[in-house]
């Protein structure tokens, strides 16, 4: 067993974690540590934008980003949290911009901006031009950024180690236990602070927009050890992932004119949201999708509709979604000048995730207390500032914003605290959980339990719940668990033994899912991106409140802590 | 349809040399090649062992060779591919396993061309501005994936394994042709000898190779420029 000593991990290097690792590294001996090379990371993927007030084409302001925000978050938002947010995004864009971020330019030379879903100017009045972008790859050149000046700055990277355990002692975090993919060996990373920055954990579902390795890793690893996850039973479905695949078609598409119609070639939106029409939030959009396939009303009845760009101006198109016009083009062999685009909702982003208050550190329970040395951000975090329902362009505002401040916090927090020693058999954890999944006799594999977990999760757990589907499911997940108990890992190598680690994420997901599930069920009320048909209604009385899961063993315990509010009293949400 | 791919499978614990083999597989036409590969080894190998992330062409993990020509598995259509599909590591790289190959090297040139801003002058409040015709000049590279497919596909890379490559004279290119950069200089002196730009034989490899549709080689040859100029 080796054993490595840090001041602080960070554990993910997509945007979140080389975020806090830039902040961090300043002034504390850290180490990032990754089970995807960083520049794999999925916040490369993110192509529409990061919202910030800067007004560079018309008059924007903080507050009017902050009311969106929570509004569009169902006003489950916690609104000190928003507000810090959308205060803080416009200097931290002129900071990636200083870095080197390629933005696209206005014509006299400022960072451009373009409509998003949600985005408007004066408390809903009228959409406005808020999100910031490099063409279509606005998350990729995020990444490079970031990863570039990491490079820089001299960070320590652990590429391709993989965590599978949090370590923690007398209520405290004192480090981590990764397997290094290349030789399959265990280390323990022994550190006065820990920051999980692991992404999501859209896999749980068959049509996603996310990357195979989104399994929640992070998430499930800090809730197996007794922090309650945060309002899982929010996940967000993007409106506009490609038919069967769930690539994602950027919202920035509707944003620079793109319209979606219904097999009668109707533009149905104007219908369920009659001022912002297609750039309604996404939950609505989703929701008006599934209506419509419902009522018939689908392509050629199917399940899916038309995202139609054909009336736009190619050089637009050409300049502004070259990246999504190749994955059209690609994919779908269809040039999105000349003919509509095959859309369906695609599972896209967790709103909920490993509780956190402003300032990045893990809170452990209904009071908010902190949990010593642990810290979270981005999508695997649950601030909350996306409450029931994430804003476009908010989760590149929320890694950046949060990233930064999580590392300022743990670089703070390492120069007095002291390191807490670690549990007497580190690894036993891990050993018994790896021993399990290569034990001989059970012959379930993992490609099997996972395609039905997704299946099952697409189709009782995804935009429109029931009562009944959720309480099916929750036994679905149960059997899942048991088979999941007898998988046989045939791979016996060490290196690069990614049958073994996708066993392991799997048990993620399984985890993960029935936290949601089971939070889904409880919630008798319909709010931003949980929808309960038996229930169609916001509830405020009683459901105005942040729920917590916490993972016992083989069942899900719940309990609610309230929401901050603060601004903006909650309103019915009308757009 | 059953489509049949071939694998060159790779385990050094348990190999001398590298063999062939086959599998068949039911797979839609319009699935990627990637998808092939998961369908192998989730219900047929599960050693089978390669990268793979995003699945739609913008992380770069998974560049290997398909067919003889370097491109991403999961930008590869199957109804695209002749069959039987071969699918081998791509070249020049220490191979660990089947696909998985060792991109320190390729990382560590990728690093000595300084691949970050460096900043001419102090930090303005608000943004630095930049016009769209200075942006546009440097926007070609800045696509770039670091998926390794031009480099691996280069003869002169793999007659020479210290030569710089094509991936990361495009770094370089993305942080030359910026209107904000001032360390032209800096890397000029890293591309301007043996084994920088000047082992490029404008094979044109890269170019097809290059699953982002760079133009990686007008990128080398107006670094070429540039040196031969002594400056932008
Ligand atoms: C297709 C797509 C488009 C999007 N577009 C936008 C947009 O335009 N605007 C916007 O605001 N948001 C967008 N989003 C959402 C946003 O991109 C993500 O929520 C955000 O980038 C997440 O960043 P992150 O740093 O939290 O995680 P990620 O970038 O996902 O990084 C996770 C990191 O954790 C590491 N990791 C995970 N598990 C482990 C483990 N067990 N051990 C070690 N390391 C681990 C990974 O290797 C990786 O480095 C988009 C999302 C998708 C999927
Ligand atoms: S230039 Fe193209 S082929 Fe080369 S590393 Fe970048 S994306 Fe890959
Ligand atoms: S898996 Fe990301 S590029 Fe292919």
């Amino acid at each position: 067993m080796a054993v490595h000593q840090f001041d602080a991990v960070i554990v993910g290097a997509g945007g979140a974690g080389l975020m806090a690792a830039l902040q961090a590294s300043q002034s504390a001996r850290i180490a990032v540590l990754s089970k995807l090379y960083p520049t794999r990371s999925h916040t490369g993927t993110a192509q529409g934008g990061i919202g910030a007030a800067l007004g560079n084409l018309e008059t924007d302001t903080w507050e009017w980003h902050m009311f969106d925000t929570v509004k569009g978050g169902d006003y489950l938002v916690d609104q000190d949290a928003a507000e810090i947010m959308c205060r803080e995004a416009v200097d931290t864009v002129y900071e990636l911009e200083h870095m080197g971020l390629p933005f696209s330019r206005t014509p006299d030379g400022k960072i451009a901006q373009r409509p998003f879903g949600g985005h408007t100017k004066e408390f809903g009045k009228a959409p406005v031009r808020r999100s910031c972008y490099a063409a279509d790859r606005t998350g990729h050149m995020i990444l490079q950024t970031l990863y570039q000046q990491c490079i820089k700055q001299g960070v320590t990277f652990f590429d391709e180690y993989h965590v599978v355990d949090l370590l923690t002692r007398d209520g405290a975090a004192c480090g981590v236990v990764a397997v290094e993919i290349a030789t399959g060996d265990l280390h323990v990373f022994h550190a006065k602070a820990v920051l999980f920055a692991t992404g999501g954990c859209g896999r749980m579902y068959k049509i996603t927009s996310n990357a195979l390795t989104l399994t929640g890793d992070g998430m499930a690893v800090v809730g197996r050890r007794g922090i309650p996850l945060e309002d899982m039973e929010f996940f967000q479905f993007h409106p506009t992932g490609i038919y069967k695949m769930g690539i994602l078609i950027t919202e920035g598409a509707r944003g620079e004119g793109g319209i979606l119609r219904n097999g009668k070639g109707e533009r149905f939106m104007e219908k369920y949201t009659p001022t912002l029409k297609d750039l309604a939030p996404r939950d609505m959009v989703s929701r008006a999708i599934f209506r419509e396939v419902r009522e018939g009303r689908g392509i050629d009845g199917k399940d899916y509709v038309h995202l139609d760009l054909t009336h736009l101006d190619p050089k637009v198109i050409r300049e502004k979604l070259p990246d999504i016009t190749d994955f059209v083009e690609t994919y779908l062999g269809i040039d999105p000048s000349r003919a509509p685009i095959p859309i369906q909702p695609t599972a896209h982003y967790a709103m909920g995730g490993i509780p956190t208050n402003a300032r990045a550190e893990v809170v452990a329970d209904e009071k908010n207390t902190v949990f010593p040395g642990l810290y979270a951000a981005g999508e695997c975090a649950c601030v909350s500032v996306h409450g029931a329902n994430r804003l476009g362009t908010n989760s590149l505002v929320d890694i950046i914003v949060f990233g930064r401040r999580g590392g300022k916090q743990v670089g703070e927090f390492v120069k007095k605290a002291s390191f807490t020693p670690l549990p007497e058999k580190p690894l036993e954890q891990t050993e018994a959980r790896f021993a399990a999944l290569k034990r001989e006799g059970g012959g379930e594999s993992v490609f099997e339990i996972r395609k039905d977990l997704q299946e099952e999760m697409m189709d009782k757990a995804s935009v429109f719940r029931t009562e009944p589907d959720l309480t099916k499911m929750l036994q679905i997940i149960g059997d899942l668990k048991s088979r999941y108990s007898k998988i046989h890992v045939k791979d016996r190598g060490t290196g690069y033994n990614m049958e073994l680690l996708e066993a392991f994420e799997l048990g993620c997901l399984l985890d993960l899912a029935q936290a949601t599930v089971t939070s889904a069920l409880a919630r008798q009320e319909s709010r931003g991106a949980h929808y309960r048909e038996d229930f169609p209604k916001r509830d405020d009385a009683n459901w105005l409140k942040h729920t917590l899961a916490k993972i016992n063993g083989q069942r899900v315990t719940l309990s609610y802590k309230p929401v901050s509010i603060t601004k903006f009293q909650p309103q019915e949400r009308k757009y | 349809m059953e489509v049949t791919f071939q694998l060159l499978r790779f385990d050094p614990l348990k190999d001398r040399q590298p063999h062939w083999e086959t599998y068949r597989v039911e797979l839609e036409p319009t699935d990627r090649v990637l998808d092939g590969l998961e369908a192998i080894k989730g219900q047929m190998d599960g050693t089978l062992a390669y990268r793979r992330s995003c699945a739609h062409g913008v992380c770069g993990s998974d560049a290997m060779i398909i067919n003889g020509r370097n491109r991403l598995a999961c930008k590869a259509l199957v109804k695209n591919m002749k069959e039987p599909i071969r699918i081998e590591p791509m070249r020049g790289f220490k191979v660990l396993k089947d696909f998985v190959v060792d991109m320190g090297p390729f990382f560590e040139k990728y690093r000595a061309v300084k691949p970050y801003l460096i900043e001419k002058e102090a930090r303005p409040q608000k943004e630095r501005l930049q016009s769209q015709e200075e942006r546009e000049r440097f926007d070609d590279t800045t696509k770039c994936i670091l998926c390794g497919a031009c480099t691996t596909s280069c003869p002169s890379f793999w007659f020479n394994a210290g030569y710089v490559g094509p991936a990361a004279i495009v770094q370089a290119h993305r942080f030359i042709f910026d209107s904000r950069d001032g360390g032209a200089e800096e890397r000029l002196s890293v591309l301007n000898n043996q084994e920088g730009v000047w082992r490029c034989r404008t094979v044109f490899n890269c170019v097809e190779a290059c699953p982002r549709g760079i133009n990686v080689t007008r990128a080398i040859g107006e670094v070429k420029k540039v040196i031969a100029k002594g400056g932008r």
